[in-house]
């Protein structure tokens, strides 16, 4: 068990997106390092459309006691990461409350029936309007270009973490990322993870890009 | 190296539900695992295939549920351990062998485990496993956290090779796919010798023959391994109980619920006010232990998922003791306090909790879910649709076409895995029926023989490689044998790709790592006497071709659509083409296309760009199959091969 006390126990974090985005390896990465903590950690995955489009969620509940329910309550989300705009603001409406802080990517992932041209997709400023307005804390980030700069799409999640990592929040460090990751990647990927993680430090510190 | 041998006894780990399932397994000694792919289960056998090696398991991938719960059977008439998982369906297909083997009895200890899936989050049903152990008359535990999900699972090796009787360890979806903190024990050092004693006494459990005759004589025998089971369950430590002496009212729970029902009583702070009565022994329930919660109180609300199982046998147990503690109210789904159908959640829970409490909950303040919902309506839903690339969107794209050209009122039986979404726009809602594995063939053999009565419709049945070896055969076998008229469509993506590309009888390797004769299905097909084509489904034309031909053909047709699944582990991330919509050439609105593309076709990789009235390609999600090239009227889509 451990002494850390925590913001909030138990801590509830959601990683929110599309499927194919990485969510579920990005919420066992944070799981992973707080449990290195001595934290305990119970994680919640919404799947089954998980490869096919469909939005992903994970719900990390962080305590330094017991496990909690895989499902967070409704309205109760301390920290929202969202690896895709509208799927922000759908998370956002089912857990969010006044208090809740949000890092959301700002690459859209157009939906099958925007693709067909039916619905529009919002406009994205208007969606980091919405998106402060439901939160009491907001950060965006453009994570999958950068990532894209970095080479592969896909870690814009690891540079979510880093973000989020980066806000102090939760006790993250590079070490724990480190041996986390290293459980799924080994040799060079580590280092191309370890590389997305840093940069996601930075990009925060810097309130975006 | 995996954790699940690596890590150390005393630590804690996060794990998954099921590896946490494995890892128990593991600290019991268990020897043999098999079972059958199915979300939310598949992950167990997974996780022990990784550590067969250094912990001298036998793993296997079985063909369908019932194989495998003979071939963990045979293990345990050996005198091994042995395991097996599947998801809810997979009790009801070996549910016929299961009702001989709580007759007969085991051995080693046997330890089946069906991970059911409340909600059907993924699945096209709900069913409960729970009601087989009744209908079986065997031991039922349910894990009620991780910790217990390894505690459990070991301890049901050892209650079944004291009562010779498989036992039930029944998770959910919330479990098995949920995670969290672990401690380990020891792992045993084992070093098992199996052997089959069989001229033994007839009758000798240990080693006579193994078969579940004389039935009255077994049956009673079987009444009498219960009764220990439940003198077992009187002082199991799984079943727990939090809360004060005398409480206004007892939340009976289980399995997932457990969680609930504990986030439900932190929300209202009621924790001086209700008890909670956490059950691992739900079947049958033990009357000691439950006559001493029910003398504690007269209100108690049975929380769990999906039917009314455990606040059925409470009830039972409450009008058997009337008598002595007198009548109790016990609520819970039958009053419809809780839903029949669908999973629960901390939510549902804890507003029911309340209702019973005279509290009131609001989850967020009212001008908070006003807004929200405001803004939520501005963000366009997601259907599911098959991946970019998806070799299945191509196979309905040409099976939809060629039945509309036909004109004959021509459909397709649905069958289960990743294209039992074609009962969705995204396969062109081509899929008019959908049940169990194996079944779409054996509709389509029964409409096949409707001519006798009019009916001159084509029938087409679609069955995915793992389908065909798991349940299609006796289907196909079926149609041959009586003459049907049907055309089955194979979609072989060269694995069980809807639950993570496990093997199976077609591929070159096995479970383990191994390799192994792969078995043709073309070969198969044509060795029945059914008419064989085969086809990429990227090539649109040759496969529409193929399919016309054969359905202008009776008897059984079979078109075997290959092309490798692209989320599988060889192709993940390796274009195949690179595609481009040539702007000049896009008509856009004016080509009288319809915006076939992105309107019809609807590949995730395509965008509809409004503003330019042009079809585009998304660079981040286009995995270059090209077959988007191939559908476009006025070849506008441009693909280059990748060198």
């Amino acid at each position: 068990m451990t002494n850390i006390q925590l913001s909030q126990d138990p801590y509830n974090l959601i990683i929110a997106g599309v499927g194919g985005q990485g969510n579920v390896l990005a919420s066992r990465v944070v799981g992973n390092m707080l449990s290195r903590k001595g934290l305990t950690v119970t994680i919640g995955e919404t799947f089954g459309g998980t490869q096919r489009g469909g939005s992903v969620m994970s719900h990390l509940r962080i305590s330094s006691g017991s496990a909690f329910s895989p499902l967070i309550p409704r309205g109760k989300a301390d920290m929202i990461i969202g690896l895709e705009p509208t799927d922000t603001l759908r998370v956002l409406g089912t857990y969010g409350n006044p208090d809740v802080k949000t890092i959301c990517n700002m690459r859209p992932i157009h939906p099958v029936q925007v693709i067909s041209g039916e619905p529009s997709y919002p406009d994205l400023e208007d969606a980091k309007n919405w998106i402060r307005e439901l939160s009491r804390d907001a950060w965006f980030l453009d994570a999958t270009d950068v990532a894209m700069e970095m080479g592969a799409a896909i870690l814009g999640n690891i540079i979510l973490i880093g973000a989020l990592a980066g806000l102090n929040e939760l006790p993250l460090d590079r070490e724990d990322f480190e041996n986390a990751i290293g459980l799924t990647f080994s040799g060079e990927k580590v280092q191309v993870n370890l590389a997305a993680y840093d940069k996601g430090i930075e990009m925060i510190a810097r309130n975006g890009r | 190296m995996s954790i699940l041998t690596n890590g150390e006894p005393g630590k804690r780990y996060l794990l998954m539900g099921n590896e946490a399932i494995a890892r128990g397994a593991l600290e019991a000694g268990v020897s043999v695992c098999a079972g059958y792919p199915g979300t939310p289960s598949s992950e167990i056998i997974e996780s022990l295939s990784k550590v067969a090696g250094n912990r001298n398991l036998y793993v296997e991938w079985s063909t369908n549920e019932k194989v495998s719960m003979e071939v963990a059977a045979a293990a345990s008439f050996a005198g091994l351990r042995a395991m097996c998982p599947m998801k809810q369906n997979g009790v009801n297909v070996g549910s016929d062998f299961l009702l001989h083997l709580a007759l007969s009895g085991t051995r080693g200890g046997m330890v089946i485990v069906p991970c059911d899936d409340p909600g059907a989050l993924s699945s096209i049903n709900e069913g409960e496993s729970r009601q087989f152990a009744r209908l079986l008359e065997v031991p039922l535990l349910e894990p009620g956290d991780f910790q217990e999900a390894k505690g459990i699972t070991r301890w049901a090796f050892e209650l079944s090779e004291e009562l010779h009787s498989m036992v039930f360890v029944r998770s959910v979806t919330r479990l098995s796919h949920a995670s969290g903190n672990v401690e380990f024990g020891e792992l045993p050092q084992v070093n098992p010798k199996a052997g089959f004693k069989h001229d033994g006494f007839i009758l000798d459990e240990m080693e006579g023959i193994i078969t579940s005759a004389p039935v009255d004589y077994k049956h009673g025998l079987q009444h009498a391994k219960l009764k220990k089971a439940v003198e077992r369950f009187e002082n199991s430590p799984f079943n727990t109980y939090q809360g004060p002496e005398h409480p206004e009212l007892i939340l009976v729970t289980s399995s997932a619920c457990n969680f609930y029902c504990r986030e439900a009583i932190g929300l209202l702070d009621a924790g001086d006010r209700v008890g909670l009565l956490k059950l691992a022994t739900t079947w049958p329930l033990p009357p000691k232990l439950i006559e001493k919660y029910l003398s504690m109180t007269d209100r108690f609300f049975v929380v769990e998922e999906v039917i009314p199982f455990t606040e059925e046998n409470l009830k039972i147990l409450a009008q058997e003791m009337a008598p002595r503690i007198g009548i109790k109210t016990i609520m819970g789904k039958r009053d419809g306090k809780l839903p029949m159908v669908g999973e629960l959640n901390p939510d549902i829970v804890t507003q029911a909790l309340a209702g019973l409490l005279g509290l009131e909950y609001k989850p967020q303040p009212d001008d908070y879910v006003q807004r929200s919902r405001e803004i939520v309506t501005r963000a366009p839903n997601r259907e599911l649709t098959f991946c970019p690339g998806c070799p299945h969107r191509a196979s309905f794209w040409t099976i939809n076409n060629v039945l509309k050209m036909d004109n004959r009122q021509g459909f397709v039986c649905g069958d289960i895995g990743c294209y039992t979404l074609s009962t969705l726009p995204t396969g062109f809602s081509a899929s008019k029926t959908l049940h169990a594995m194996g079944s779409g063939t054996g509709v389509a053999s029964g409409f096949g023989k409707l001519k006798q009565f009019g009916m001159d419709q084509p029938v087409l049945s679609v069955c995915g490689d793992s389908t065909f070896f798991a349940s299609a055969l006796p289907a196909l076998f079926n149609a041959v044998h009586n003459q049907s008229d049907i055309t089955m469509v194979l979609l072989d993506n060269s694995g069980t790709a809807m639950t993570g590309f496990q093997t199976h009888p077609g591929l070159k390797t096995g479970a383990m790592g191994q390799e192994v004769p792969a078995i043709s299905i073309e070969a198969v097909c044509r060795s029945i006497g059914a008419k064989v084509k085969i086809s990429d489904p990227f090539d649109i034309e040759s496969t529409r071709n193929a399919l016309f031909e054969l359905l202008e053909e009776n008897g059984v047709n079979v078109l075997i659509l290959k092309q490798i699944c692209t989320l599988s582990p060889e192709k993940k991330a390796k274009k195949k083409f690179e595609v481009r919509v040539m702007a000049e050439k896009c008509l856009g609105e004016s080509c009288g296309c319809g915006r076939l593309c992105t309107r019809i076709f609807r590949c995730p990789g395509l965008i509809w760009n409004k503003d330019k009235g042009k079809a585009e390609i998304n660079d981040v999600i286009c995995i270059g199959c090209g077959v988007c090239g191939s559908i476009c009227p006025n070849a506008a889509i441009e693909k280059k091969e990748v060198a």
